[in-house]
């Protein structure tokens, strides 16, 4: 099968809209089919990887194990947005698993060599 | 050039849905291919045909019936979203132990994976959403 270079770009808050869940839910396939797949996060989408997250309180399903076990997929590639953590006051130490803090013109710089972007 | 289409909205509450339809609608007037239109998140109500807009509003489900079979068109629905959100077809009533469907014609239900390969397969895909 052709592999691409799928991005998956993260926008929105974990909870408040099933965007972020849905999401994770097509990088999971996407690495199913053995494709070059990275994410990137920015703006409230940075709160996806803030680590502790704590979801009884709203009675939804806490999804954060999931992003810790993307690894076992082979889906290394986490890049997140450094304006968007600085705006949040957050720094790459409240993330909750490795990733790649970068400027979003470098982020954009990656977006630029892929062949198919999501965005959710 | 071969394009395929993801829908992340639902009809009526968000623009999206309209604009996907008519991003479709202009790619096939230029002579360009239609790869597949992806339904997912709301996107999946696009496809029940139980909608009954008002009469003098456009009715986005027949809209995409029409089109799909004008054209051809490879028209799929998300399985695990389209069960979240109760889009049903007869398998799906089937599988599990629903009376009804609602899947409105030249839609089918399907896997995550069809995204996936929409978006292998096609030059552009093109994303409408929030």
């Amino acid at each position: 099968m052709t592999t691409k270079k799928f991005m998956f770009v993260n926008r929105k808050a974990p909870y408040g809209t099933i965007y972020a869940l849905e999401s994770l839910e097509v990088v999971l396939i996407g690495a199913a089919f053995e494709q070059d797949v990275s994410l990137a996060f920015m703006d409230d989408g940075v709160y996806q990887l803030k680590k502790g997250n704590q979801t009884k309180g709203i009675e939804m399903k806490n999804f954060q194990p999931t992003y810790r076990a993307l690894e076992d997929y082979d889906v290394t590639k986490l890049y997140v947005d450094q304006e968007s953590l600085t705006a949040r006051g957050l720094t790459a130490d409240d993330m909750s698993v490795p990733v790649e803090v970068m400027s979003r013109a470098e982020i954009g710089k990656i977006m630029e060599e892929q062949d198919v972007l999501l965005s959710f | 050039m071969k394009f395929s289409i993801l829908v992340n909205e639902g009809p009526y509450t968000h623009q999206a849905a309209d604009s996907a339809y008519q991003f479709a609608k202009a790619v096939l007037a230029k002579g360009h291919e239609i790869y597949r239109v992806f339904f997912y998140h709301d996107g999946v109500n696009n496809a029940t045909r139980l909608t009954t807009p008002p009469q003098d509003d456009r009715n986005i489900v027949n809209r995409w019936s029409k089109l799909a079979e004008e054209h051809k068109l490879d028209l799929v629905v998300c399985v695990a979203a389209a069960q979240r959100r109760g889009i049903v077809d007869e398998g799906e009533a089937k599988r599990n132990g629903k009376d009804a469907t609602n899947l409105a014609p030249g839609f089918r239900i399907s896997g995550l994976g069809q995204l996936i390969e929409a978006g292998i397969q096609a030059e552009r895909i093109v994303v409408f959403g929030d």
